[in-house]
């Protein structure tokens, strides 16, 4: 109850003198506004690549095709076909902590139904690599391994795929041409959304991995079994580096690459690549901590120095207070009311500042950025803390005075 | 019964130029109901007097005693709470907070006696409505003239019912003829039974009291009961005038 009183009447002295209080908090609604944004940015950026580990699967790494050297030239990466259907059974078997080795294939081609078709990305896979990618089949039913065994002419649509070749309609059990052969449509993928590189990952559809390299892909894929990259899911974080080391061994073994021989097979660690997307965020984070402990100790120096000046100008006031009976810590905590809510009114304005920040931000960098209650609550803390911590010098000043040298200041 | 009791009480100021006895071995008593002037010049220790009976001051020797609580034992926060409940000050510059209305301004000793709002409304009306104020409640002192802003201040001094009123140069800034009202209005409440103490350098108003102590050079020269002069009949020679 006297609290409220306290705090009603520091808002009155704070709004006798409203440009002052104004200019005074400017340095904690930036320092506010700053570890807003910081951590409404941080926690986006984050957010950001755990949905990509989420959207691509995590622990995951990719095997690709290497340099393939002929006759003393060197192709490029990927220009032939090195790794088989029995190099993704080989990690799975001999390679520790691997859930799922999924070999695939994939190719641009255009879906025909009835009236209407889309270019589209189609890959041929196995089962491994829906879990691979923790991506499931919401309508319809997945590939069975007799279908993949025999390589069966059936297909699963991706979201995108089966809107817009069949808008509201059921593509279940209906027939999509791929280069002219028909396809049973078996199943429809749950939604994935974009990657983090903005394409439309329900673009695509998915056959059995040998129709894929026999009937539609070509390429040189038809021959013995080769694949176009091998998608390898740890069980583990841990797992992943030992891991490419056991697979880089198995599969310069199985490619009998010798000695000072080049691998002629890549394996990339997708995690990483999704954990270095934090790292330029961090970055940002560290610079607007900075900017936000720097504004914050200004700010806080400037509630004191005002406080200070408020102390002195209200000397007699002060007086008066303790000749009708305040005691020094009613002054005390007046004074220190006054300087909290001064700064936590700071802090108030920081979080709106900051949020807007951080929606622009977002809106311009395309970053996603988050504020969390959590980060509001402890900005206002924390702007309170400052107008606790310096308002107690100019506080304790004005309850030290002497009441009789106090009512004689002019 | 004696409301003060002083025994050799003495204040002495250690400063760069030397000590200054400022009072030295002064013991009276004043009564519970009686009013009184203390006079002197300026440097002759009736400030100080003031100061220490009215606990914003400690005593260097001596006892001093107000309502029976030895004061000199007292700590910054007892003092404090003697000087809530035992004593209403009223100053020459009537010292009222600018921003506050009338009525807050005499419901601010009732914030430190842990009175909650709704009585310290009542009891702040109550203590303008005795001195004759109770319609400029919500003015605030900018609004209401040297005489009115002092009624209020002698309302927020008699709002906590002290056992004494104590006035520094109550008439100080007001003209005479406001000074007149003020010392009427001291010897009303005197009259319903307020002890006052009056810290004056002004004869003609130190008349108005019914004793008189004189200081000088710390010491007490001169203490006598008079026949005070009633601010009434000067009233209504003015005004016949």
């Amino acid at each position: 109850m006297r609290l409220l009183e306290a705090i009603r009447s520091a808002f009155s002295a704070i709004l006798a003198n409203a440009l002052r209080s104004l200019l005074t908090m400017l340095g904690i609604v930036i320092g506010v506004a700053a570890v807003i944004t910081m951590v409404a940015i941080g926690s986006g950026a984050r957010n950001l690549v755990d949905w990509q580990i989420r959207s691509l699967g995590a622990n995951l790494a990719i095997v690709t095709p290497g340099n393939v050297t002929q006759g003393g030239a060197r192709l490029g990466a990927g220009a032939a076909s090195t790794l088989t259907d029995e190099d993704a059974q080989a990690i799975r078997r001999e390679v520790d902590g691997v859930v799922a080795a999924a070999p695939f294939v994939q190719g641009a081609a255009q879906v025909v139904a009835g009236g209407s078709n889309w270019g589209t990305r189609i890959y041929g896979i196995d089962l491994d690599w829906f879990e691979a990618r923790e991506w499931e089949v919401a309508d319809g039913r997945s590939f069975d391994p007799e279908e993949l065994r025999r390589g069966d002419i059936v297909i699963i649509l991706g979201q995108t795929v089966a809107r817009n070749l069949f808008g509201e309609e059921d593509p279940l059990d209906k027939t999509v041409r791929v280069r002219n052969v028909p396809f049973r449509v078996i199943g429809v993928m749950a939604p994935k959304g974009q990657s983090a590189f903005g394409q439309d990952q329900d673009d695509v559809i998915f056959v059995p991995l040998d129709a894929g390299r026999r009937r539609v892909i070509g390429r040189n894929y038809a021959k013995d079994g080769s694949v176009g990259s091998i998608f390898v899911k740890f069980a583990n974080e841990q797992d992943i580096e030992p891991g490419i080391e056991s697979i880089t061994h198995l599969l310069r073994q199985r490619h009998r690459v010798v000695g000072e021989q080049e691998d002629d097979f890549a394996i990339r660690n997708l995690t990483e690549i999704a954990n270095t997307a934090s790292a330029s965020a961090n970055t940002l984070s560290i610079l607007l901590a900075a900017v936000a402990a720097v504004s914050l100790l200004v700010g806080g120096i400037g509630i004191m120095n005002i406080m200070l000046v408020s102390v002195t100008e209200r000397t007699r006031e002060i007086g008066l207070r303790l000749a009708v009976g305040a005691r020094p810590r009613d002054i005390l905590s007046q004074f220190l009311i006054e300087a909290t809510t001064l700064s936590t009114i700071g802090g108030g304005l920081g979080v709106a500042l900051g949020a807007g920040a951080a929606y622009l931000v977002a809106q311009m960098a395309g970053w996603p950025s988050l504020v969390s209650t959590n980060a509001i609550v402890i900005a206002v803390g924390f702007s309170a803390l400052v107008g606790i911590f310096f308002g107690f010098y100019p506080a304790s000043r004005a309850a030290k005075l002497d009441p009789i040298e106090a009512l004689r200041r002019e | 019964m004696a409301l003060i009791e002083t025994r050799a009480l003495g204040r002495v100021y250690d400063l760069d130029a030397g000590r200054v006895v400022a009072l030295d071995h002064v013991s009276l008593d004043i009564d519970e109901g009686d009013f009184v002037a203390v006079m002197g010049p300026s440097g002759s220790g009736k400030s100080t007097f003031m100061n220490l009976i009215g606990c914003l001051d400690k005593p260097s020797s001596g006892q001093y005693r107000l309502a029976g609580t030895a004061v000199e034992t007292l700590d910054a926060n007892g003092l404090a709470r003697l000087r809530n409940r035992e004593i209403g000050f009223v100053f020459q510059q009537f010292n009222l907070l600018p921003r506050t209305d009338a009525l807050g301004n005499v419901a601010l000793p009732m914030i430190y006696a842990g009175v909650d709002r709704k009585a310290r409304q009542d009891r702040a009306l109550k203590a303008l409505g005795r001195v004759g104020l109770a319609d400029r409640h919500h003015h605030r002192p900018m609004q209401l003239s040297g005489g009115q802003q002092q009624r209020v201040a002698i309302a927020r001094a008699l709002v906590n019912s002290p056992s004494l009123l104590l006035a520094d140069e109550p008439t100080g800034a007001l003209d005479s003829r406001t000074a007149n009202e003020i010392l009427g209005l001291f010897q009303e409440l005197n009259r319903e039974g307020v002890t006052i103490v009056l810290v004056t350098h002004d004869a003609d108003v130190g008349r108005h009291a019914r004793r008189l102590i004189r200081f000088k050079d710390g010491k007490v020269i001169e203490d006598h009961r008079q026949t005070p002069l009633d601010a009434r009949d000067h009233l209504g020679a003015e005004s016949a005038a």
